[in-house]
C-alpha cells in the first residue's frame, strides 16, 4: 500500500511547501511499512516530477492535464481517488494552505475520511492515530484521533525541515476521466503580486504597526526586509489605513503565518495580532514601550524608537551577509 | 433566491484558555461567546446587502450546537436574517458538523451557502467545503468580494500571493473573509424584531463521528524575552544566526 499526497506546484516548479508534504508522507510511510506515491497534475516537466524522489516518493503518479493547472477542488480530488484506487491507499496527506482547505474536504468527504486540518507532528500510532493541531489560534493544542478506516492529514507548511536524501522516483501517467461539471468554476481573472516574496510561505518576516507613524516610514521596513530576504507584513490597523495593500494583515481577521522568524516592529501585540504570529519559530520584537505585551510573547526585544533602530539593524544584517 | 449563513459560537478572541479534566476538555466557565467574527462580519452581513439590493429573497442562518448557543443565534438574528434553525447536538467533528448542515440544507434547498473562512475555536477552515462536497456542489473559499448576478456568482478570493477572480453558476457554497462586507452593529429595531423570528430547533441526523479530540495542550510558557540594547544589534543579527539559527 502506498501513502497519497498532492503535490502542487507553480506554473512547473514545485515549492519548498510541497516538498515537505511529500517528506511528511514518506515519513509516515517509513512507520507503517509502505510506500509514499505523489500525485502531481497539469503541465510540468518530468524531472522536477522525478526529484520528489529527493523527499521519499517511490513513485509518481502524473496526471497530465493542461485543465488542472488552475485549481479546480472536484476534478483535483476524482485525480485523487483515481489514485487511492490505485493504490489501495488509506492515507492522504494534502498541505493545510488555500488549494489544500479546497480539496482535502472534498476527498474526505468521498472516501468517509476523517481529516485533521494543520497536522504538527508525525500520527502517533501507539495510541490509535493521534495528530497534535493548533486550536484557539494558537492558544492551545489538540491531540485528535481519526476514527475512520481511510484518513486525510493536511500537513501545517513550515512545520519540518527539508531533509534530502538521493532517489529518483518513478514517474507514471495516470489517465483520469472528468466530467464536465468538475471544472464549473472558471477563472476570470488572476492578479498575481510580483517580485515580493509570498508572505504564507516566507521564511523570515519583517512587519510593521501603528509605530511606524506613517506610510512615509515604511521605507525602513522594506529595507531590512530586502536585507534579509523577507517578506513584509503589518497589523490590521495600518492595513485599515491603506498604509500598506490589505493582504500584508496578518492576525486575527488576517492571514496566519509561521515564519521561522518574525520580526515586529512598533505593533504592541494584540492578542488578535498575536493569534496570527504565534507560530513563528522566533520571534523579535522592537517597541519604544518596555510594557508593550508583545514582549510578552518574544524571543528578543529591543526597547527604542524604531526609526532610530531599524536603520541600524539594517546595516548590522548587511555586514553579517558580508562577512558570512 | 434563499441564502443560508453557517453560524458558530466560538469563544471571544481575547479568552484565555483554561483546561479542565485531565485536560480533556476547555473549561467554558467565565468564557464570553460570540458568533464566529468571519460568520458574522463577512457572510452575514454580505448576505444582508443581498437581501437590500434585491437579489436574495430570504436568509436563513443555521448553527450546530446545544441550547446554549441560543443568545449568539439571537444576536445574529438581530443584524438580520428571517430565521434561524439550530440543530441540536454538540459537534466538533468537522465532518459530523458538515453532515448535519449539510442534511439540512438538503430538506430546503439553498441557492447560496455562505460561511466563514474559518472557526477561530478549532481553526479547520473546512467545514464549507464539506458541506459543498455533501451536497455535490461547488465551494469557493476564502472569498474576499462576492457579487452575483442571474443566478451566477462572481467571486474574488485569496490565492497564493494574490488574488483571482471566480465565476461560478448557483448553487454554491463560499467561505468568506475580509473584504466580503463590512462589520455591522445590531440595532435597537433588529433586536426586537429578532425576538419575533422563528428559531428552531431541529434534531440531528443520525451519522458517526470519524475523529475525535483526546486532549489538549498548553503551549509551553516562552522561556522570556531577551533584551539587545539598541546600539548592539550586531549581537542580534549574531544570536539570531547562533543561537535562533534563522538566518
Ligand atoms: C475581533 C478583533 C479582531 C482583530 N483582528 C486583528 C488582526 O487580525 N490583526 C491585527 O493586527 N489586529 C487585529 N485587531 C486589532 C488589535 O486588537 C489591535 O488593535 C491592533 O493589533 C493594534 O495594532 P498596532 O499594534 O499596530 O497598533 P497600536 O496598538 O497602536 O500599537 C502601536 C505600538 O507601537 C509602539 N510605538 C509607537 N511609536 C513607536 C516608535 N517610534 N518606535 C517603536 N515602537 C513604537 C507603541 O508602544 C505600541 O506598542 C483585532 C481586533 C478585534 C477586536
Ligand atoms: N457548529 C457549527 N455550526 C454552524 N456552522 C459552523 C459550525 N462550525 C463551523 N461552521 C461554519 O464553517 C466555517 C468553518 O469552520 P471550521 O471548518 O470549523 O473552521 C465557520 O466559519 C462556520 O461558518
Amino acid at each position: 500500500m502506498s501513502v497519497i499526497v498532492l503535490v502542487e506546484h507553480d506554473g512547473g516548479v514545485i515549492k519548498k511547501k510541497n516538498l515537505e508534504a511529500v517528506q511528511y508522507a514518506a515519513g509516515i510511510a517509513q512507520k507503517t511499512g509502505e510506500t509514499a506515491t505523489a500525485v502531481v497534475l497539469g503541465t510540468i516537466g518530468a524531472a522536477e516530477m522525478e526529484n520528489l524522489g529527493q523527499y521519499g516518493a517511490q513513485k509518481v503518479l502524473h496526471v497530465d492535464d493542461a485543465r488542472l493547472n488552475d485549481l479546480h477542488a472536484p476534478a483535483y480530488a476524482r485525480a485523487l481517488l483515481a489514485a487511492v484506487q490505485k493504490e489501495g491507499s488509506k492515507l492522504i496527506v494534502t498541505l493545510n494552505d488555500i488549494n489544500g482547505r479546497a480539496v482535502a474536504p472534498r476527498v474526505a468527504v468521498q472516501l468517509n475520511a476523517g481529516v485533521v486540518a494543520g497536522a504538527l507532528i508525525y500520527p502517533d500510532l501507539e495510541n490509535g492515530f493521534v495528530i497534535k493541531k493548533s486550536v484557539f489560534s494558537g492558544k492551545a493544542f489538540a491531540n485528535v484521533n481519526i476514527t475512520s478506516d481511510v484518513k486525510v492529514i493536511m500537513l501545517m507548511p513550515n512545520t519540518f525541515p527539508l531533509n534530502k536524501v538521493d532517489g529518483k522516483a518513478v514517474v507514471e501517467k495516470l489517465a483520469v476521466n472528468f466530467e464536465e461539471k468538475v471544472f464549473n468554476v472558471k477563472v476570470k481573472e488572476v492578479n498575481k503580486v510580483t517580485g515580493e516574496i509570498a508572505l504564507a510561505d516566507a521564511g523570515l518576516v519583517v512587519s510593521g504597526g501603528r509605530g511606524m507613524k506613517g506610510p512615509e516610514n515604511w521605507g525602513l521596513i522594506e529595507d531590512l526586509a530586502k536585507e534579509l530576504g523577507a517578506a513584509t507584513a503589518c497589523s490590521r490597523p495600518v492595513a485599515d489605513a491603506h498604509w500598506r495593500p490589505h493582504h500584508e494583515h496578518v492576525g486575527q481577521t488576517g492571514g496566519a503565518i509561521r515564519p521561522d522568524l518574525y520580526i515586529a516592529i512598533g505593533i504592541s501585540g494584540a492578542i488578535q495580532h498575536l493569534a496570527g504570529v504565534n507560530g513563528s519559530k522566533t520571534i523579535v520584537v522592537i517597541n519604544n514601550d518596555p510594557e508593550a505585551p508583545f514582549f510578552k510573547a518574544a524571543n528578543y526585544g529591543v526597547v527604542g524608537n524604531a526609526m532610530d533602530i531599524l536603520p541600524s539593524l539594517t546595516a548590522a544584517v548587511k555586514k553579517f551577509h558580508q562577512h558570512k | 433566491m434563499k441564502i443560508l449563513i453557517c453560524i458558530s459560537q466560538v469563544p471571544d478572541t481575547s479568552t484565555k484558555i483554561v483546561l479542565k479534566d485531565n485536560n480533556t476538555l476547555v473549561n467554558s466557565q467565565g468564557v464570553t461567546f460570540v458568533i464566529n467574527p468571519y460568520d458574522e462580519w463577512y457572510a452575514l452581513v454580505r448576505a444582508l446587502e443581498l437581501k437590500e439590493s434585491g437579489i436574495a429573497n430570504e436568509i436563513h442562518l443555521v448553527t450546530v450546537g446545544k441550547a446554549d448557543t441560543e443568545p449568539i443565534i439571537r444576536k445574529a438574528l438581530a443584524l438580520g436574517g428571517d430565521q434561524a434553525v439550530r440543530i441540536d447536538a454538540d459537534s466538533n467533528d468537522p465532518y459530523l458538523t458538515a453532515f448535519y448542515i449539510a442534511e439540512y440544507a438538503k430538506s430546503i434547498g439553498y441557492d447560496l451557502i455562505l460561511c466563514g473562512k474559518e472557526s477561530i475555536d478549532y481553526n479547520n477552515g473546512i467545514v464549507g467545503a464539506m458541506v459543498a462536497a455533501l451536497l455535490d456542489i461547488d465551494y469557493i473559499g476564502f472569498a474576499a468580494g462576492i457579487q452575483i448576478e442571474n443566478n451566477v456568482a462572481v467571486v474574488k478570493r485569496e490565492i497564493e500571493g494574490g488574488e483571482e477572480t471566480d465565476i461560478c453558476n448557483l448553487p454554491l457554497v463560499i467561505s468568506c473573509q475580509k473584504g466580503v462586507a463590512e462589520a455591522r452593529i445590531p440595532n435597537m429595531r433588529g433586536i426586537m424584531a429578532a425576538r419575533t423570528r422563528p428559531l428552531n430547533v431541529i434534531a440531528p441526523s443520525v451519522q458517526s463521528p470519524v475523529t475525535a479530540i483526546l486532549s489538549y495542550e498548553l503551549p509551553p510558557a516562552k522561556a522570556g524575552v531577551k533584551i539587545i540594547k539598541p546600539e548592539n544589534m550586531d549581537e542580534l543579527v549574531n544570536l539570531l544566526h547562533t543561537e535562533a539559527k534563522v538566518i
